[in-house]
């Protein structure tokens, strides 16, 4: 059996990114291994502007994101297997893959990062009555059809979901000629970027309906039309509201799922919040030496903080490679509550962890003029104002090593949202 | 006196803008919570641009279409144009990151760029 000291599984930005800072603290052994013929992951399709902000101080298009986290393992002369897709993880890190090249094999790692990503919530998981016509798609395959395949999915569209990739996709298909008739949102706000509402929606005056969804599809062969309708406060449609749509394409954008089949056969424990897996202050799973990070941990809204997130994970996969594991002397749980969803990680280790660690969050609803507040124990540690805070977008806090020792005997950290 | 009414793409917010211009000059900026949304306002009623992305075919690539970008902003009512302009547009393999695959588009003095490598299949 091949063995290297850490296996990556995938090789999109966490895993570009975790493999980069993995070699940048020692690790000379590792392997990235992807299932799709190129490195990148989804940023490949994400054809359009806006992303690493943060990270590089400049807008760039997703294949750009990518590529310069590819030119860094590249650089570095980091191992990578592409067309290759792994079918097992055991819980004692022997990763089992398979290619037409090498067939099946087994690699034993000391240490793995999961790396993912996620995928998208299909029709079947959104019970949408109605015939089963050719010309429905998820977002991400129509953005996949256009950019990379060189194929118009349809020409006149009604798009079910606000989120991102669904708002991008309706100025993209405008741009390439389709006639984007409306995007129906189920919720009362949108799970998108409020740039991206106004810069691909607003801009092509394509209406966007707010707590509307789907009640029927028409068409045998293809979509000939779908019918919306308005939701009452119980998410049931309203008797009386509908509006039909002449279509022959219905794109969905209705939230993504972090992708944890591996995740399971490792027996690594999930959230059933975030679906992904429960990580400490360290993004360790519940199994020894594995690690987790990007949007097969929990989904983010910038590709910046998955780049941020894979870097850690790369550290301390480093770390548990050169030192083995430590048994943590004490465990804090970080209690998420008051309209606060989860929190990533959701522990802490006080005497292990890093001088400063970033815990990620999301809102459950739109919060206005409201606070953030932690608490160590029933001390009150932070209470920082925000204007406005949306489940479309993370949240963070940061723990300091420093200040959480001046509490050795809490058992808890809490973080919530407070109105005054 | 004119109004107009704009939405902030700052944050999530989304303030409600409204712009009030004489002589296509900019009086009053109202409805904005901070500064970033004056700042967006100004620049939006007197002169809006965008980046505009798309893809283009690739002849004998790896894979059949490159992403392709303007270098700068271009103003915001010539995004129609420039999209057609680049729906005939084919290239050979290999393509480079950075590779201009219309020079000057529409006359706009922006060039078209590559935001990906193609090797030749």
């Amino acid at each position: 059996m091949q063995s290297y000291d850490l296996v990556i599984i995938g090789g999109g930005p966490a895993g570009l990114a975790a493999a980069v800072s993995a070699r940048d603290n020692g690790i000379e052994s590792i392997l990235i291994i992807e299932r799709d013929h190129e490195l990148g992951g989804i940023l490949n399709q994400c054809i359009h502007n806006g992303f690493g902000l943060h990270t590089f101080k400049e807008e760039l298009t997703g294949p750009e994101y990518a590529q310069r986290f590819i030119d860094q393992v590249k650089e570095r002369n980091i191992e990578y297997k592409l067309n290759t897709m792994v079918m097992d993880i055991s819980d004692k890190k022997v990763v089992t893959a398979m290619n037409r090249t090498d067939g099946m094999f087994e690699i034993q790692a000391k240490a793995v990062i999961l790396a993912m990503g996620c995928r998208e919530r299909s029709r079947g998981a959104l019970n949408i009555p109605g015939y089963r016509p050719a010309g429905i798609f998820s977002a991400g395959t129509a953005q996949r059809l256009v950019n990379i395949e060189g194929y118009m999915p349809g020409k006149k569209v009604v798009i079910l979901g606000s989120g991102d990739i669904g708002l991008i996709m309706a100025r993209r298909m405008t741009l390439e000629g389709a006639e984007v008739k409306v995007v129906a949102e189920l919720m009362p706000y949108s799970g998108g970027l409020k740039r991206n509402i106004v810069q691909c929606l607003d801009d092509f005056g394509i209406p966007l309906k707010l707590s509307h969804t789907v009640v029927d599809i028409e068409g045998k062969e293809r979509v000939e039309g779908i019918t919306i309708a308005e939701v009452g406060p119980d998410m049931k449609p309203i008797p009386g509201t509908e509006e039909h749509y002449e279509c022959d394409t219905l794109l969905l954008s209705c939230g993504l799922l972090p992708e944890n089949e591996l995740s399971k056969t490792a027996g690594v424990s999930l959230s059933p919040i975030t679906s992904g897996p429960v990580v400490n202050d360290s993004l360790e799973t519940s199994v020894e030496g594995i690690f987790a990070c990007g949007n097969v941990l929990h989904v983010h809204d910038l590709v910046d903080f998955v780049s941020e997130e894979a870097k850690n994970a790369g550290i301390n996969a480093a770390k548990y490679i050169k030192e083995g594991k430590k048994v943590a002397e004490k465990e804090i749980k970080i209690n998420p509550t008051g309209g606060v969803r989860y929190t990533v990680p959701v522990s802490i280790r006080p005497k292990e962890m890093d001088d400063s660690v970033t815990v990620r969050f999301r809102v459950g609803q739109v919060f206005k003029n409201s606070y953030v507040a932690m608490y160590y124990g029933d001390t009150q540690v932070l209470k920082r104002k925000k204007q406005i805070m949306a489940p479309g977008e993370m949240e963070q806090v940061i723990i300091k090593k420093e200040e959480l020792n001046n509490y050795p005997d809490i058992s808890e950290i809490t973080v919530k949202i407070e109105a005054e | 006196m004119e109004e107009k009414h704009l939405t902030c793409i700052g944050c999530p917010m989304g303030c409600q803008l409204t712009v009030t211009m004489e002589n296509g000059e900019v009086k009053e900026v109202t409805g904005n919570t901070c500064k970033r949304g004056d700042v967006y306002a100004r620049k939006e009623v007197t002169d809006p641009t965008r980046i505009v992305t798309s893809s283009v075919k690739v002849n004998g690539g790896k894979i059949p279409m490159v992403s392709v970008k303007t270098k700068n902003d271009i103003p915001k009512g010539m995004i129609f144009e420039i999209c057609k302009a680049l729906t005939d547009v084919e290239v050979n393999a290999p393509v480079n990151i950075g590779d201009v695959v219309v020079p000057n588009v529409c006359g706009t003095g922006v060039d078209v760029i590559a935001t990906k490598s193609i090797p030749a299949a």
